[in-house]
């Protein structure tokens, strides 16, 4: 009963998600604090970026130092916004520090949302396609690439902090009070932040997961693992790469949008070089390759830092450290790909008749 | 035309001290296929060592015959690069040795171990430090009435020709030396022939890691030294070994003076970040033009 089938499967696939998300926005909100509602929102964006770096990554094997600068660009994109919206028409506090009398031309359309939004989203994705483009062009590969987009990340953090006129400099733009008219600083606010982190959170998973199970995804997996041979057969894949990796600093700039609101401040330590490498971590913690990883190892890695670092930072420094190098020597796949592992051993136990899984487990990455 | 004499001695400056920190990851790098991110980390292990030479055996050293500073400082130099080149052989023999072929990996995990080494110094002192420059090299040496060029940076450069003259010979007319191009060159058939390359392996990450030890103490004289050092230098450290061309001692030469000749005209003409930016475009267009670098070299993996 072929019907009865995809109803089944449907069932599997969708019914945990929606579970998760029903967990997530409506009894999560009820039992934790505003405090902890906050710090799990800011988590959740994370998890959208480190699913962009993922697909990056984990599906076409390129591992992009730039992720959190497009996240920092998404963020300073709507934090202009919602400092004019504090200030309505007045300009920004800090450009009167330093002597500016007229909003300069690039702070004019972001008076808009709609703007900002899009911007936030658009700027990221031109730059991903423009650096991409020339990158993969000249069959810049591998390492390289990585080398390249840290340089790109270090070169805009310098030109932003060298920007005090324009962006306020080292110090960022902190003058954030409401959002649409709702104070940022009342719970009902952080509450409805969350509650659009998870979903949009929900939508990029959708998203991602439909990427990389259509012949999109295959393709990429294909860039990965033999890059070469995908060229001869008669695919273009400096185009392929391009675009993915225009969608992945996409939806960095997207989770960029929504953890401004909820930090009120953006600043270029956000576009550090740290900040960005540490994203993969996120990705490396939880299994690359697979998308539930990337959102479990954000999560679990932030609620770490969280609940270590407040009370002990020199710790969390050394704990990250062993962190890098424990789960690139131990456990390469990440939790996913320990308890994957771990599965398929007590299945082959179990039963030593069946042969192999029936899920397409996703190739190890150890060839990049 | 001093203004002009200025700009290409400061470019050359720049230059000699890019080249020292880069020339260590066109070992690691370039030789290897290691992403070492904790080269950063090694540089400011090397400037630690100049610090501590300096803070605890200068008085010692120095005994009963008068200062000697230029002297311990000298001392310094070679201490660094030993200490630094044991720390780099012991993290080769226990962790890089096992990602071979997985240059990603091996960003992960050095950035790890970066990371770890920038804490114990946060721990043993967060704040920075200041490191007194031997007496010899304060002031500087009026090449024309109008052209100052400070004792200091003169040294630098020196330092970095000296590190190349001895590379040079090292690799060229020793035996190691050798083992290492062969390994490099043709790793299976090197190691048919009967170089160990296991060995040559650790003894070319010890050497690039040294090389970073003798660039810690050299950034001594230029400012003071603090647990982030490191993280000043690594990228640009990268884009020299990318635009030199991987793996080859000429092109990493020629990209950091490039680089640093560049960056002093761009940023008298524009600003420093400014500058910085150009720099940069510049790097990818030539890239667009030669993907493989300056110094394109051959090899046979």
């Amino acid at each position: 009963m072929p019907e009865n089938r995809s109803v089944q499967r449907w069932i599997i696939r969708w019914i945990p998600l929606l579970v998760i998300l029903f967990g997530a926005t409506v009894i999560l909100p009820t039992i934790l604090s505003s405090f902890e509602i906050n710090l799990l929102g800011r988590f959740l964006t994370y998890a959208i970026v480190a699913m962009g770096m993922d697909l990056l990554w984990g599906y076409a094997g390129m591992l992009s130092l730039g992720q959190g600068l497009f996240f920092g660009i998404g963020a300073y994109c709507f934090g202009m916004y919602l400092n004019l919206e504090a200030v309505g028409p007045k300009m920004p506090e800090f450009m009167g520090l330093y002597g500016v009398t007229e909003l300069p031309w690039l702070w004019q359309p972001f008076r808009s949302p709609v703007f900002a939004i899009i911007a936030a989203v658009v700027v990221p994705m031109i730059i991903a396609a423009v650096i991409g483009f020339m990158v993969f062009r000249s069959r810049v590969q591998g390492v390289y690439f990585s080398i390249i987009t840290q340089a790109l990340t270090a070169i805009i953090a310098l030109l932003v902090v060298g920007q005090q006129q324009l962006i306020n400099g080292t110090n960022g733009i902190t003058e954030m009070k409401t959002i649409f008219g709702h104070s940022l600083a009342e719970d009902g606010t952080k509450r409805a932040l969350y509650i659009v982190s998870a979903l949009t959170l929900a939508g990029v998973f959708i998203l991602c997961r439909w990427l990389v199970e259509s012949r999109f995804g295959r393709l990429l997996i294909s860039i990965r693992d033999d890059e070469n041979r995908l060229r001869f057969v008669g695919y273009n894949p400096t185009l392929l790469k391009m675009i993915v990796f225009s969608i992945s600093a996409g939806i960095a700039g997207l989770a960029g949008i929504l953890v401004v609101p909820q930090v009120g401040i953006i600043s270029p330590k956000q576009l550090d070089i740290a900040a960005s490498i540490e994203i993969v971590i996120w990705v490396a913690v939880g299994g690359r390759g697979t998308l539930v990883g990337a959102i479990l190892g954000a999560m679990l890695v932030n609620i770490g830092r969280s609940q270590i670092s407040t009370a002990n930072p020199e710790i969390w420094q050394l704990i990250m450290g062993a962190l890098f190098i424990g789960v690139v020597v131990l456990f390469p796949n990440g939790i996913i790909g320990a308890f994957k592992g771990l599965f398929t051993t007590i299945r082959a136990r179990l039963s030593p008749r069946t042969s192999g899984s029936s899920i397409p487990v996703v190739q190890s990455v150890n060839q990049a | 035309m001093e203004s002009l004499a200025l700009q290409i001695f400061n470019g050359l400056s720049t230059g000699s001290i890019l080249l020292l920190a880069a020339l260590g990851l066109a070992f690691s790098f370039g030789l290897m296929k290691v992403i070492n991110m904790a080269h950063g980390e090694f540089i400011m292990i090397g400037a630690y060592v100049t610090y501590f030479f300096q803070a605890f055996l200068a008085v010692p050293l120095r005994g009963a015959q008068g200062p000697k500073e230029g002297l311990v400082f000298l001392l310094s130099i070679g201490a660094a690069f030993l200490i630094t080149g044991l720390v780099g052989f012991l993290l080769e023999m226990t962790l890089i040795r096992r990602l071979y072929g997985r240059p990603l990996d091996t960003l992960l995990a050095t950035w790890g171990v970066g990371l770890i080494l920038q804490q114990l110094a946060r721990s043993y002192d967060s704040r920075n430090l200041p490191v007194t420059s031997p007496k010899w090299l304060v002031g500087a040496w009026m090449a024309t009435p109008d052209l100052a060029l400070p004792y200091k940076r003169l040294f630098i450069i020196a330092l970095a020709v000296i590190c190349v003259v001895l590379i040079y010979l090292f690799l060229y007319r020793t035996r190691n030396g050798r083992r290492i191009r062969a390994a490099m060159q043709g790793r299976e058939m090197a190691s048919c022939l009967g170089v160990a390359t296991r060995r040559v392996d650790a003894l070319t990450f010890a050497l690039g890691a040294g090389l970073a030890g003798v660039a810690g103490s050299a950034l001594t004289l230029i400012g003071q030294i603090g647990p982030q050092l490191g993280t000043t230098y690594i990228v640009d450290a990268f884009m020299v070994v990318v635009l030199g061309g991987v793996g080859s001692l000429p092109g990493t030469i020629l990209a950091s003076v490039l680089i640093g000749v560049f960056n002093s005209f761009l940023e008298m003409s524009t600003t420093a970040t400014l500058g910085k930016v150009l720099v940069f475009v510049l790097i990818i267009a030539f890239l667009q033009w030669k993907p493989q670098g300056l110094v394109a070299l051959r090899t046979r993996s």
